[in-house]
């Protein structure tokens, strides 16, 4: 059975907040289900009571010294937003209707 | 050839000796490169931004500091170019993508800063697939970058644009990012030296993230020397990396400079065995075979080793990668820098369909792809089967290679398995990933890993030959590495790039 189904594709889209077009949800869900069958060839490689690596070179979690630094002041943050007002960015509105 | 010519064909090193003597100033040299790039750009296209101001600018500075007496680093007034997945203060960084066309950094990133210090003059940003993904360059939003070996082939990527600067002469050296292969790779098909260091070795600050527990910065250049010079700037701990590895690291130019020696007696070499057959060209085997030849010719033990898992990294790989891909990539929503597109008339103005439609038409086709795959892996019903075990499988692949290290020293095997091929030759994703295939095994265990150039192949291409440490152990690959650079170099009569036709250097502006 294959992995992906063009909604299924779809769906992930939207999770991922990718408006894509039909035309790249049918070609996503062809060349996704090649790669999910090479990397199912993964369950065939022995793993019981192995432990998940999240960072390949082994480093103690430790704390910096805690000195203050200036951060990047609002000027320069803001400099690249694509809309600004009085020194916030500004998004269109999260709730609501038209 | 022309004086010009004959500058910026030198080495870094030499570079730096002539500029210590004050037979040469760093504005002569910085402007001799600018004028090659110039020259250069129009059947290269190696770089998306060129800053010659700054950078000339920065070479007036070291000269001002050398006139004084000052006593400057090694590599003041060298010259470097900087992969535009790098960001740098006040000049654009894109990562090759229309998400963040004309996006001017706020920041330098550390690696950045290092070198600015040392007073590198920094040449420009280079192209690359966008946000690194892809192996061959053609991925780039804005235009291809085509090898100087033969402008109708590939230059490898993502780094395509650091390494053909490189080779090409645009520069002596260039920084880039290896995520699973994308400095080595491109330095393979270029002939030129790539360096992935260990994992935590170079600091990933402002080095733009793709997939974070894989991504390291390293050197590009055309001698294993210069790339250890390079190395030994923009190496160390940075407090502004949680997994930069504390502690001093030793000069990996004095490896470089013992390994030239061309002593290896009681120096142990493995063979990946599943990287040298069937799927590696005949030709791309033959010249690594060549190296291994030199390698027990200067004294060193080699023998093959086999690694079940090696050729399954991949696999590991395209999970782990998309993964954090999906993750990192998620900052990309239109509110506080790059693209904003708002949904066309008729759909709702908000946030959230303003970010699908931004995300829409910042990405192309090659992060969508990686993204979707990637949010799938981390979904609730695949977390187990394929991110966790992926995530156990690479802790295998770790400790096989921990294991190997026991008994050898350095692990080899060809870079890529073939040599560069043609612009639009892979056109299926899978295909195309297969060249990553050898390369990848060292990120998902954060091992340095370094391709030096073999020879080259029966169409004239350049072909790599990878030496791989232990962690920690990034001196010893560059002193095999130098070692082997050296015999080959001895057993051609010159340097791999006096092979390489260079149009663009007899039609520079002479004064």
């Amino acid at each position: 059975m294959a992995t992906f189904t063009k909604e299924q594709v779809k769906r992930i889209g939207d999770l991922a907040a990718i408006a894509l077009t039909d035309d790249e949800a049918t070609s996503l869900e062809s060349e996704l289900n090649g790669l999910a069958e090479s990397i199912d060839e993964l369950n065939t490689i022995p793993t019981d009571g192995v432990e998940p690596t999240t960072n390949p070179v082994f480093l103690e979690a430790y704390l910096r010294p805690d000195i203050a630094a200036p951060p990047l002041d609002r000027d320069a943050a803001l400099a690249s937003a694509p809309a600004t007002e009085n020194g916030m960015f500004v998004a269109p509105r999260i709730l609501g209707e038209e | 050839m022309s004086q010009k010519s004959e500058l910026v064909t030198l080495t870094a090193e030499q570079m730096s000796a002539k500029l210590r003597s004050g037979e040469i100033s760093a504005r002569e040299l910085t402007q001799a490169e600018l004028d090659v790039i110039g020259a250069a750009e129009p059947s290269i296209q190696a770089f998306l931004a060129r800053s010659s101001e700054e950078a000339l600018a920065q070479a007036d500075a070291v000269d001002k500091r050398r006139a004084k007496g000052e006593e400057l680093p090694d590599l003041a007034g060298v010259p470097v170019a900087v992969k535009d997945m790098i960001v740098t203060k006040g000049i654009e960084t894109t990562a090759a993508s229309k998400i963040l066309k004309g996006w001017i950094p706020p920041y330098d990133a550390t690696v950045v800063a290092r070198m600015k210090r040392v007073g590198m003059p920094i040449l420009g940003k280079t192209n690359l697939d966008e946000f690194a993904q892809g192996s061959s360059t053609e991925n780039s939003a804005f235009h291809p970058t085509f090898n100087p070996w033969d402008t109708t082939r590939v230059p490898g990527g993502s780094g395509g644009g650091s390494a053909s600067a490189v080779a090409s002469f645009e520069s002596p050296l260039a920084l880039g990012t290896d995520t699973g292969g994308s400095i080595r790779q491109p330095a393979a098909f270029t002939g030129t030296v790539g360096v992935k260091p260990t994992y935590g070795h170079v600091s990933r600050y402002g080095a733009i993230a793709m997939a974070s527990s894989l991504d390291q910065v390293g050197p590009c250049a055309r001698t294993v020397t210069d790339a250890a010079m390079l190395y030994d700037v923009i190496a160390g701990y940075d407090d502004h990396d949680s997994t930069s590895l504390p502690g001093k690291l030793p000069s990996m130019a004095a490896a470089a400079v013992k390994g030239a020696r061309r002593d290896l007696k009681g120096l142990r070499i493995g063979i990946v065995k599943e990287a040298t057959g069937d799927g590696f060209e005949p030709e791309v085997n033959a010249s690594f075979n060549e190296g291994v030849e030199l390698l027990e010719g200067m004294g060193a033990e080699v023998k093959e080793m086999s690694f079940p898992n090696f050729l399954h990294g991949i696999r590991v790989y395209y999970v782990i990668m998309p993964a954090e891909v999906s993750s990192n990539l998620a900052r990309y929503d239109g509110m506080r820098y790059g693209l904003r597109v708002m949904p066309p008339a008729g759909v709702p103005q908000t946030a959230a369909n303003m970010m699908a439609c931004t995300r829409e038409a910042g990405f192309g086709p090659e992060v969508k792809r990686r993204i979707i795959l990637g949010t799938y892996a981390l979904s609730a019903g695949k977390y187990d089967e394929w991110y966790g075990k992926a995530q156990r499988v690479r802790t295998v692949m770790i400790q096989d290679f921990a294991k190997a290290f026991r008994d050898i020293d350095v692990l080899v095997c060809p870079t890529a398995p073939t040599s560069a091929f043609k612009l639009g030759e892979i056109q299926d994703p899978a295909t195309m990933y297969r060249n990553d295939i050898a390369t990848i095994p060292a990120n998902l265990a954060g091992l340095p890993a370094l391709s030096i150039p073999s020879g080259l192949d029966g169409s004239g291409m350049p072909t790599g030959f990878q030496i791989m440490a232990a962690q920690r152990h990034d001196d010893t690959a560059f002193t095999v590495a130098s070692a082997l650079e050296s015999a080959f170099t001895e057993k051609w009569g010159a340097p791999i790039w006096t092979k390489m036709k260079t149009p663009w250097l007899d039609s520079m502006p002479e004064e």
